[in-house]
């Protein structure tokens, strides 16, 4: 049994395999499926200061190995989360992250303290990526400027892990995360979803209420897995990666590009037990090839 | 209620219409406590064209053979390929999901609404209050003759009646038109179908002040409540057809 262990920043994870916001709800939906304890962290769906009501149905479509989405951050807001949410998931054995979304830095900010005060989450990823709301989200995750704006102030504002997810809807995602990373990101996360659409050609209609959406799943690994080598290149602090990962051979791939730990996402809609079968995947393959760490494999590809 | 990620194994596959096989699954085990209304997501093949699961309404089980029917509308790639799996094949289930409707009560007098495939967790549901003893009433409607699904079946659970839109049988028209709506007194209606036929079933039982429950099929990723997908507008705000229903009152629903 190979160690598993990894480290984001102050952060200790048992392992590096953590599920993605917004696929894996608050963790609870998935409780009489799989051990959530088992896992190295779970990243909750994203939270914003006000409640917000979302974008209209229809929010998903089906494409080739993949979906896009343009739910748009509908959560009931950081004050129900604190009071309703985190006294149910505060007692999950593992690391319970939430991801801060937003629509200006100072509501960032504020959002971050609020989950600062609470004990049990010891991380925050901030979601700078968002490509379906219009007021926020992405519009600051595609500028080094926007992207440091909104760090710099949730910096000043949250003392413990900050992590920064990143959009792959850019030039250079490298240049974005060396920005987040000297306004004093502990980490990064990438990708978030690559902008896209389809059409009902019948209906001579967009598929998705607000004609574009996320693309997320398997057709996206091979961009993400390039953008985290990039990015792991181009910073000091820990990636951790995500774009598609089903199987512990894709979390591999991203380990040895350089990611730290990954986030599985979509793949938990066809099997609500992946995240499980990527770890013990990973522990085997490692003891397979007579690793005696997953820090064997980390960023070996240069 | 406990949720399941099953390897079941298919026992039957019939193609009873052009357009609607009935799937008979079966475990070694005994199959999970589920609830009419309920729904499961099964794994198609995970090819790249077919990548989700299918959300398909539990139509009927069957205790004593330890048997879960499905009844599949074949309209695009994946629910074909389901109408392909052979005897013995497995098919990966998660289940049971969803609310389900709200059980009769004895001294209700119940009428079940279907219309197309969405006749399919009504039988289950019909079959659910005769055990209990109260015998429900079935109003089915369908395109012509050929289009009424498993009729013989749900003959056996309760009364039926049908209305066709050629009137190739039962009374001629859409089953508002007909006339048990009328002459019948109920208390409370559960019904599945077509949205428009929803709608217009949740007029009439407002317009008479009775009980009603509609089971929707939004279009769904997880199944589960954590993509949220699958969102219907409410009076309390967007609620996921997959674990807030799919069956609401259809007092909750913005329908006009």
């Amino acid at each position: 049994m190979a160690s598993l262990n990894v480290k984001i920043k102050d952060l200790a994870l048992k392992n590096p395999v953590m599920t993605a916001s917004g696929t894996f709800g608050y963790g609870l939906e998935f409780a009489d499926l799989m051990p959530l304890d088992g896992i190295g962290g779970i990243i909750v769906k994203g939270t914003t200061l006000k409640p917000r009501e979302g974008n209209d149905y229809p929010r998903m479509a089906e494409t080739a190995s993949g979906m896009l989405n343009c739910v748009g951050l509908q959560n009931k807001g950081v004050d129900y989360f604190c009071e309703h949410i985190y006294p149910q998931i505060k007692d999950i054995d593992t690391n319970m992250i939430v991801n801060v979304s937003g629509s200006s830095p100072e509501d960032y900010a504020e959002c971050a303290a609020r989950i600062d005060a609470l004990d049990k989450i010891p991380a925050i990823e901030l979601n700078i990526s968002c490509p379906n709301v219009k007021d926020g989200g992405m519009a600051f995750g595609v500028t080094c400027a926007g992207a440091s704006s909104v760090v710099k102030a949730v910096r000043k504002a949250y003392r413990k892990t900050l992590i920064v997810k990143l959009s792959p809807n850019v030039t250079d995602i490298a240049e974005i995360a060396r920005a987040v990373e000297a306004e004093g990101a502990d980490s990064v996360s990438l990708i978030n979803t690559l902008m896209g659409m389809a059409i009902d050609i019948e209906r001579r209609k967009p598929l998705l209420s607000i004609n574009t959406g996320g693309l997320s799943g398997p057709a996206v690994k091979p961009v993400a897995l390039r953008m985290v080598w990039q990015v792991a290149k181009a910073v000091k602090i820990p990636v951790i990666g995500l774009g598609g990962i089903s199987s512990a051979k894709d979390a591999i791939e991203f380990l040895m590009a350089g990611a730290t730990a990954v986030e599985i996402g979509t793949a938990n809609f066809l099997d609500p037990t992946i995240s499980i079968k990527v770890r013990d995947g990973i522990n085997d393959w490692l003891d397979a090839h007579g690793c005696q760490s997953v820090q064997d494999i980390i960023g070996v590809i240069s | 209620m406990k949720k399941y990620l099953l390897d079941l194994k298919v026992k039957s596959v019939d193609r009873i219409h052009e357009r609607y096989v009935l799937i008979k699954l079966t475990d070694d085990k005994p199959l999970p406590d589920m609830l009419p209304g309920q729904f499961v997501e099964v794994r198609v093949d995970g090819s790249p064209a077919t990548f989700l699961r299918r959300p398909i309404s539990i139509n009927f089980v069957d205790r004593g053979q330890n048997e879960l029917w499905l009844l599949v509308a074949t309209i695009g790639e994946g629910t074909r390929n389901m109408a392909k799996l052979k005897d013995g094949d497995t098919l990966n289930c998660l289940l049971p999901l969803g609310n389900g409707f709200t059980p009769a009560r004895q001294d209700e007098k119940v009428l079940l609404i279907g219309g197309g495939v969405g006749v399919a967790p009504l039988l289950y549901m019909g079959a659910q209050m005769l055990q209990m003893g109260n015998e429900p009433t079935f109003l089915l409607g369908a395109r012509t003759a050929k289009d009424l699904l498993l009729l013989d079946i749900f003959n056996r659970y309760g009364r039926v009646f049908v209305t066709t839109e050629d009137g190739s049988e039962g009374e001629k028209g859409f089953v508002t038109n007909h006339s048990i709506l009328q002459d019948g007194r109920f208390d409370r209606i559960s019904t599945c179908g077509p949205t428009p036929m929803m709608k217009a079933v949740a007029r009439f039982a407002r317009e008479k002040g009775i009980v009603c429950e509609a089971s929707l099929e939004n279009l769904m990723a997880c199944g589960l409540g954590a993509c949220l997908c699958c969102v219907e507008k409410t009076t309390e705000g967007n609620l996921c057809v997959c674990k807030d229903g799919p069956v609401f009152d259809v007092k909750r629903l913005l329908w006009t």
